[in-house]
């Protein structure tokens, strides 16, 4: 019955949940197939989120390869999440719900809800980590002067996973008027499926504009994995073609596919930082964003199936490749997909196309700190 | 028909003292809570004890070690552990049923796990104010023993009144559920709230009020536990 990728995925939710998942991939299933969802998404993305985001070739940030960057930094709200955030917000508007409530790890996607319940007219409240709300000030204001509530998250690690189960219980106690806007492509089924298909436009329109400049396909498709989002959006379009190498990198302190194991977390089965026991473990990563002890089902299955592999790169690594981007190529990344950027050196592929999933300006204090401590 | 209270206990080194004076003060059942990092179905009170529990180093092979304990202080009394999906994957499913079975579990509540997931894992099953009259018929047929209602749509914890929620819910599980036993849960926490709620159903359970009562000492959970005895059985 629930969508499943090989033995991860599933619906580990309380019972509650169910009825409103079953609401969700009926809506999900008639729009999925529905020329005007699609249209409606489209007209959105060009008339006020910004696509298609450009291609951008990255010379002297790799002169030994022929690097492409997928500029989803471009985007409104300066990252890939509000792809996902438009399509579930006119879902929302389909089942007929006022209000939506979201989780932010890096504050990315919680600027992204707030952004679309604006533009729709829907009450918005994001749970955010106590800890995260401090790395990432300017978009908790950002947020509150968009009109969404933003909760503080002040009980375990503060971060990202409190964040998630908080948005969930408040989903239990509200389900009948509200949406549960995720922002990644984790959680209870349809989920993760929904996800990568209101993402998958990154992996389209890039496939597109490489075969136009380089008339061929790339040899490695390169993202950052958090909960995997920019990730899936950008794999899904390469998965049938099998000579193109698809790279996933994790933080090295939140590596859920190097160094998990089968857990449930949030509603899913998958590779997570848990012990033996399956209690789930605190994550590290300087990049709020990827900061998060599980991962989305459909990676766990493409790291068993070999169809991708996962790096991992330390916040030392991000930090070197956040600079260097900077001053060869002009372009200030977010943390997130810096971590993708510190591989690229090392891959054995000569045309590679990263996707830079957002924009460095929520980091700038932290980064800047960071980078003075390790010159220091 | 005497209605059924069933108390719920975080596993804890103290945990079979706490049992052996819930039963003798007239609890039926006793729910034996199995604590997990990131319990979605939980208000602050059951979280916290979890919390709590998992830094003293309450693994599943310690909260078995404890059921085992409970188990030789109450006699006969229905134990049922109360967890999440986590920890049977973890532990290995059918293993972990049948470790618990050996211990002295009578059945078991798995708070994340819907009907349609596992259904070859005995347990029993909860159904919602939002379940549809599809998924609590089906909750029926597969439950063991009795049928668990969340009498709110939200997590545990105590309400100031009870949910409006229960009479409808109660009255429907009756007609698709025909000769099972009904227990109501969730916000139930004081004897007036108990004795409203028994008398739509068989019996009710009390989780974070007792925890707040345990946490306080023996006393406050015996007296608890007497008062909502009194409640059910006026």
């Amino acid at each position: 019955m629930t969508a499943t990728f090989g033995p991860y995925g599933g619906r580990f939710v309380p019972e509650t949940l169910v009825p409103a998942l079953d609401e969700l991939t009926a809506a999900w299933e008639t729009a999925r197939v529905d020329a005007s969802f699609w249209a409606e998404l489209d007209e959105l993305g060009r008339t006020y989120a910004g696509r298609p985001t450009p291609l951008t070739p990255a010379p002297r940030f790799a002169p030994a390869k022929r690097l492409y960057l997928k500029r989803e930094d471009l985007l409104h709200t300066g990252a890939h999440k509000l792809n996902n955030a438009l399509g579930q917000a006119v879902l929302a508007r389909r089942l007929g719900k006022g209000r939506v409530v979201a989780e932010t790890g890096a504050g990315q996607h919680g600027v992204a809800a707030a952004t679309v319940c604006a533009r729709f007219g829907l009450e918005c409240v994001v749970y955010m980590g106590a800890e995260d709300m401090r790395r990432q000030r300017p978009n908790v204001e950002r947020m509150v002067l968009l009109g969404a509530e933003v909760r503080p998250v002040e009980f375990g690690t503060r971060t990202l996973k409190e964040a998630t189960s908080e948005a969930i219980r408040d989903w239990i106690g509200s389900v009948e008027t509200t949406h549960y806007l995720i922002g990644s492509c984790v959680g209870p089924a349809p989920y993760p499926e929904l996800v990568r298909e209101l993402q998958a436009v990154i992996g389209r329109e890039a496939r597109e504009q490489v075969l136009e400049v380089e008339g061929r396909l790339p040899d490695a498709v390169v993202a950052c994995v958090g909960g995997g989002s920019n990730a899936i959006g950008m794999f899904a379009a390469f998965l049938a073609d099998e000579d193109v190498a698809l790279v996933g990198v994790e933080a090295a302190g939140a590596a859920s596919l190097g160094s998990g194991r089968i857990a449930v977390l949030h509603g899913a089965r998958s590779s997570v930082l848990a012990d033996e026991d399956g209690q789930v473990a605190d994550a590290h990563s300087i990049s709020a964003g990827l900061d998060y002890p599980g991962v989305g089902p459909e990676h766990a299955w493409l790291r068993d199936s070999g169809r991708a592999r996962y790096l991992s790169a330390t916040d030392e690594d991000a930090l070197a490749a956040f600079r260097r981007l900077a001053s060869t190529e002009g372009l200030i990344p977010a943390l997130e997909p810096a971590h993708a950027l510190a591989v690229v050196d090392g891959l054995a592929a000569e045309l590679v196309l990263v996707c830079l999933s957002g924009r460095g300006d929520k980091d700038l204090a932290e980064a800047l700190r960071a980078l003075g401590a390790t010159t220091a | 028909m005497p209605k059924t209270l069933v108390v719920y206990l975080m596993s804890e080194p103290e945990t079979p003292a706490l049992a052996e004076i819930a039963v003798a003060a007239g609890a039926d059942v006793v729910e034996l809570g199995f604590p997990f990092s990131d319990p979605l179905a939980d208000g602050p009170v059951i979280r916290r004890a979890a919390e709590r529990a998992l830094a003293k180093g309450m693994r599943t092979q310690a909260c078995l070690e404890c059921l085992a304990r409970v188990r030789e202080r109450v006699g006969d009394t229905p134990l049922v552990p109360m967890t999440y999906a986590s920890l049977l994957e973890a532990y290995g499913w059918a293993r972990f049923a049948t470790d618990a079975r050996e211990r002295g579990a009578t059945s078991l509540i798995i708070a994340d796990l819907p009907v349609d997931e596992h259904p070859e894992l005995r347990r029993v099953q909860l159904v919602a104010p939002t379940s549809t009259d599809e998924r609590v018929a089906l909750a029926a047929r597969e439950t063991d023993g009795w049928l668990y209602l969340v009498t709110v749509a939200g997590t545990t914890g105590a309400r100031d009144t009870l949910s409006d929620a229960l009479p409808v819910l109660a009255q429907r599980a009756r007609r698709l559920a025909p000769g099972v036993p009904l227990y109501a849960g969730f916000g139930i926490s004081t004897p007036e709230q108990a004795r409203a709620a028994a008398d739509l159903t068989d019996g009710v359970v009390v989780g974070s009020r007792a925890l707040l009562a345990a946490e306080e000492g023996p006393e406050a959970l015996r007296g608890l536990v007497a008062s909502l005895r009194a409640a059910l059985d006026a």
